[in-house]
């Protein structure tokens, strides 16, 4: 019984794609005037790969996260996650989604200032089915003697190595973080991309990391280029730098 | 002119119109409750007054046996009398038409020829009686329409023993039954109880009476002491039968009226009140909110050089309009239920005219306390707003604060699961909101507590009364006191299965300088149909000496089991003896002594005499013998339990049904007002966290719980306060009603408890799911995209 490609394949690879996007198109109004956020995108992304989608503010890098994270649905095209078609789930599929698959990351961090830490990781143990221990995810971002700090007690940085190990405490499939560093000073923005880096290879967890700040795409297996709703340029490095290479 | 300032007031109000309308409908509870309750309450006030004034209500009132007139000539000289009037007061027994039960009439003379008098006819239809005609008579308006008897109508009664034909020429209405009640009783039943005026002239003999009274009115001069008069009053009346003055204060109606005026005033004052504080508190929650989210607009304006007055009063003015709404809508919604409310004392409270209308001072008053509670909730907030200095106000506020707090202490944080950790800090966290919210809750549950309560203390009492203590089929009562034969004569008549006598002796209780004018009843020690019962339903034997009294008399006259008391006998011989109180027990309807009927005829010193009877009739014979009762001259006044009871439940179901619909409309006001505003505020504060948690993967349903579990447990929490609020309430009720009129039990029903939580807790889920809403339309992807 022969394997066979069905249809036809975009990226030749030996991996299966995680996600595939077809004519993804999105528009929306703001006030009187439409805005073209997306037009027509095609895109696959696969296990394990670090990707870094590139492009100035308003280039529609965000919208495309939202949408890959089950967030935002688009105007037309559609998103297959593996064998789940994710254009055209309703608003219960697509929180199991979110539940099931998806680990995101903030620039805000977005914890629950009620919550410890160790509190804000183990709320997501309660609804994942097979989380790692709270303390372990907060072990791999070096938080151990934070555990029971609230977000107001805690730095920045710190705030969002908790928000990292509240992501990948369930084991995501894919991890998506949405300006990562944006709120965060230098040194410490280096620390959570290696932190980024370490669980990409460590866990193998199909990882995204969208930002406008080009010097990150060096630590990327590929860099796509957005700019005005369009992919202007895709990118292989198979020279993957380290986070602590990168300078900007 | 409409400054810029002005068009963000009117965006910021369409933004914020949920909970802008939620305040308003609290306002305008409040303001609805006091112009409804204050407004029927001048009204009533009013008219009483204009009554009293216009019909020469008399001051001081005495009924006696007989006096001739010369004895009046005198009275009407005394110091500090400036008037009175002598008349012929008698009951009568009526036959009406399509009555099974024969009615009492209280029959009143008046002068011959109209003139002025005391305690004045004022005429409804028809005219007076004709000075010629002799059997010519003005009924009173309940008792004419409850019967449909009008002017040229004809109906027989019995005049001290002899059938008469009386023909009514007029219905009328007097100061002196404002409220129509026989003597005694508590609810009117105008079907069975009606006044009759005729002229002296024409029944005066029939009573043994010419020439003489036995009712006594009177007018007090200017200044002058009601007590020496009284005093006067009784000393020339001790001769002839005089069973001692009372004043206006004590009179029947009057007293019904006082006491409904009470309770309006206190309704009327605590109801608004509650409803106030909760303006101001959620006026305060919901600026203290919107001046923290604007902190960055204020903080702009600012650095364009508005002024703090500017933005002060941009602020005070966002709830100014949100109470000026609600005192609108109040004031409107008030005056229609102030007209209903003074509808419903029309058909209870006999006017010529009842002056309802909205006062403007009344308008005035609301408006001001209502701008007042406004004023107190907002200052807070907009002077927050004005102390925001504006480069520190374009940045963002701090992240909300979270350290270890009472959770940690009680280590308790390992054991609930983290969704209920959220909500128990943020309820620490704000935990004087959370109490004032839970109080404002619990005072909800407080209203309709008090709302369900009375049903409680009406069913206990009807469950007393007429399961317990009325148990005859009918009380005869004779037109003077007879042998106990007359016992055995009431056991002959055809239907009649049980006789049970009682005699009444009125008298004076003196205890100190307390005393009491009532009848001492006197109880067959085997009594079956009448006992004495206590609000616990357990029935005391009559003790074989010494008196049994009601705990609201003991308690009046200063008297404990054991005490001696002084009993002036006002009929007979008219001296005084001396007994004690044997017991007293908790008895629900006013003022009663009770003796053995032995031990009472030992006290007095006869051979003995009963008053009336109270009889079992056969089910079959009931017919033949009320005729056959109806007919005899002896009976000047018949009470049936039954009817009593059937007339007392469909008055109640008027009455109480429409406040108890009120009460639940604004209890339900109340709380909706409460949990919607904390919900949405919490909702504000807490959106990106919410819809943070909504990315993270929690379900709608899950979040929701989330933020609305917090007003769920402050819902909880307010049970039990509102349970001891509203209990405090019907105590004060209990002490507010007069007692000697009737003695609220203060009963509880498992449905009050049930009824006033249950219904708060409907009201709260409904504002929860309205809230829930909401959450459907957070938006994920904007929420996430800034920094608040």
């Amino acid at each position: 019984m022969p394997l066979e490609a069905a249809g036809t394949e975009v990226t030749p690879s030996a991996a299966e794609p995680v996600f595939r996007a077809r004519g993804l198109t999105k528009t929306y109004r703001m006030g009187e005037v439409e805005v073209h956020a997306l037009r027509r995108i095609d895109l696959d992304l696969f296990a394990g790969e670090f990707v870094v989608i590139l492009g100035p503010s308003g280039g529609g890098k965000s919208t495309l996260l939202n949408i890959l994270g089950g967030l935002d649905v688009p105007t037309s095209g559609e998103v297959i996650f593996r064998d789940h078609k994710l254009t055209g789930a309703d608003e219960t599929e697509l929180t199991r989604f979110r539940r099931e698959h998806v680990g995101f990351v903030f620039q805000f961090y977005n914890l629950i200032p009620s919550l410890t830490a160790r509190e804000n990781v183990a709320l997501v143990t309660e609804i994942a089915s097979s989380p790692m221990a709270a303390e372990e995810a907060l072990h791999l971002v070096g938080l151990d003697d934070r555990l029971d700090h609230f977000p107001a007690q805690l730095s920045g940085g710190e705030q969002q190595r908790v928000a990292i190990a509240r992501a990948i405490v369930k084991r995501p499939d894919v991890l998506l973080c949405d300006e990562p560093t944006g709120a965060l000073d230098y040194a410490t923005g280096k620390i959570v991309l290696d932190l980024l880096a370490r669980i990409n290879r460590d866990l193998g967890t199909t990882t995204v990391v969208i930002t406008h700040n080009a010097a990150i795409a060096a630590m990327a297996d590929r860099v796509i280029r957005i700019r005005s709703g369009e992919i202007v340029e895709i990118l292989h490095n198979p020279n993957r730098m380290s986070p602590d290479q990168l300078e900007w | 002119m409409t400054t810029l300032l002005d068009r963000k007031l009117l965006r910021d109000l369409l933004h914020l119109r949920g909970q802008v309308i939620a305040i308003m409908i609290v306002v305008a509870s409040g303001a609805m409750s006091y112009v409804a309750m204050r407004a029927t309450w001048m009204a009533l006030l009013e008219s009483r007054e204009s009554y009293y004034a216009e019909y020469r209500f008399a001051d001081i009132f005495a009924t006696l046996k007989r006096a001739p007139e010369s004895l009046g000539e005198r009275i009407r000289l005394l110091p500090g009398v400036a008037a009175i009037e002598m008349r012929v007061v008698a009951d009568i027994t009526l036959d009406i038409p399509g009555l099974n039960e024969p009615a009492t009439g209280r029959l009143i003379s008046i002068p011959r020829e109209r003139r002025a008098m005391l305690n004045d006819l004022h005429l409804l239809q028809g005219r007076y009686p004709d000075p010629n005609r002799r059997d010519e008579a003005v009924i009173s308006g309940a008792f004419s329409t409850a019967n449909r008897i009008v002017p040229g109508d004809r109906i027989a009664a019995i005049f001290n023993g002899k059938w008469r034909q009386l023909q009514i020429v007029g219905v009328g209405l007097s100061p002196e039954y404002i409220y129509e009640i026989r003597p005694g009783e508590i609810f009117p039943d105008p079907r069975r109880f009606g006044v009759i005026w005729m002229s002296r002239e024409s029944i005066a003999p029939a009573f043994d009476l010419d020439g003489a009274f036995n009712d006594l009115s009177l007018v007090l001069a200017p200044g002058a002491s009601a007590d020496s008069v009284i005093d006067e009053v009784d000393r020339l009346l001790d001769g002839y039968g005089g069973l001692g003055a009372i004043r206006r204060e004590e009179q029947q109606s009057h007293r019904f009226i006082s006491n409904e005026l009470d309770e309006l005033r206190v309704f009327g004052t605590w109801i608004p009140g509650i409803f106030l504080a909760v303006t101001a508190f959620l006026l305060h929650l919901a600026l203290s909110r919107l001046v923290a989210t604007q902190r960055d607009q204020i903080g702009t304006l600012k650095a364009f050089g508005f002024g703090n007055s500017a933005i002060g009063s941009h602020y005070l003015r966002l709830s100014l309009i949100a109470v000026a709404g609600g005192v609108a809508a109040g004031v409107i919604a008030g005056n229609l239920w102030g007209r209903s409310l003074a509808r419903l004392y029309a058909e209870f409270f006999h006017f010529p005219r009842l002056l309802y209308r909205l006062d403007p001072q009344v308008i005035v008053v609301t408006t001001l306390i209502s701008t007042g509670a406004a004023l107190l909730g907002a200052l807070g907030a907009v002077s927050r707003a004005v102390a925001i200095p504006p480069a520190e106000s374009m940045r963002p506020e701090p992240p909300a604060r979270f350290q270890a707090g009472l959770l940690e202490r009680l280590g308790l944080q390992q054991v609930l699961p983290l969704s209920t950790r959220i909500i128990l800090r943020n309820l620490e966290r704000t935990l004087v909101k959370s109490a004032l919210t839970t109080l404002g809750i619990s005072l909800s549950i407080a209203l309709l507590f008090v709302g369900f309560y009375f049903f409680d203390a009406i069913d206990h009492l009807i469950h007393v009364q007429f399961r317990r203590v009325l148990l005859e089929d009918v009380t005869v009562i004779f037109r003077e006191p007879r042998p106990r034969a007359a016992g055995f004569e009431l056991s002959r008549i055809p239907g009649v299965l049980r006789v049970e006598p009682f005699r009444g002796v009125a008298v004076r209780l003196r205890h100190g300088h307390r005393s009491k004018r009532l009848a001492i009843i006197g109880m067959e020690r085997n009594a079956d149909l009448r006992r004495a019962v206590d609000t616990r339903m357990r029935t005391h034997p009559m003790p074989p000496a010494g008196l049994l009294l009601t705990t609201s008399l003991a308690e009046r006259l200063d008297l404990r089991p054991g005490d001696q008391v002084t009993i002036e006998l006002l009929e007979g011989r008219r001296d005084t003896r001396v007994s004690f109180v044997a017991e007293t027990i908790d008895d629900l309807l006013g003022l009663s002594a009770y003796m053995d009927a032995e031990a009472l005829d030992r006290l007095i010193g006869d051979a003995g005499a009963i008053s009336g009877a109270h009889l079992l009739l056969d089910d079959h014979q009931r017919e033949p013998a009320f005729q056959r009762l109806r007919a005899s001259p002896q009976i000047v006044g018949m009470t049936i339990p039954a009817a009593v009871l059937e007339n007392f439940n469909q008055t109640m179901a008027r009455t109480i049904g429409t406040s108890t619909t009120i009460t639940i409309l604004l209890a339900c006001i109340l709380a909706f007002g409460l949990v919607y505003n904390g919900a949405r505020i919490a909702l504000s504060e807490r959106g990106r966290e919410l819809a943070s948690l909504r990315v993270l993967g929690f379900t709608r349903r899950e979040i929701a719980t989330m933020l609305l579990g917090e007003q769920a447990i402050l819902t909880l929490f307010a049970v039990l306060p509102g349970y001891l609020i509203g209990y405090g309430l019907c105590r004060l009720i209990v002490f507010v009603i007069d007692t000697e009129l009737v003695r609220l039990p203060l009963v509880l029903s498992a449905r009050t408890f049930v009824g006033s939580a249950g219904i708060v807790m409907i009201a709260a889920s409904l504002s929860g799911l309205l809230v829930n809403r909401r959450l459907k339309r957070l938006d994920l992807v904007e929420v996430l995209k800034t920094r608040e």
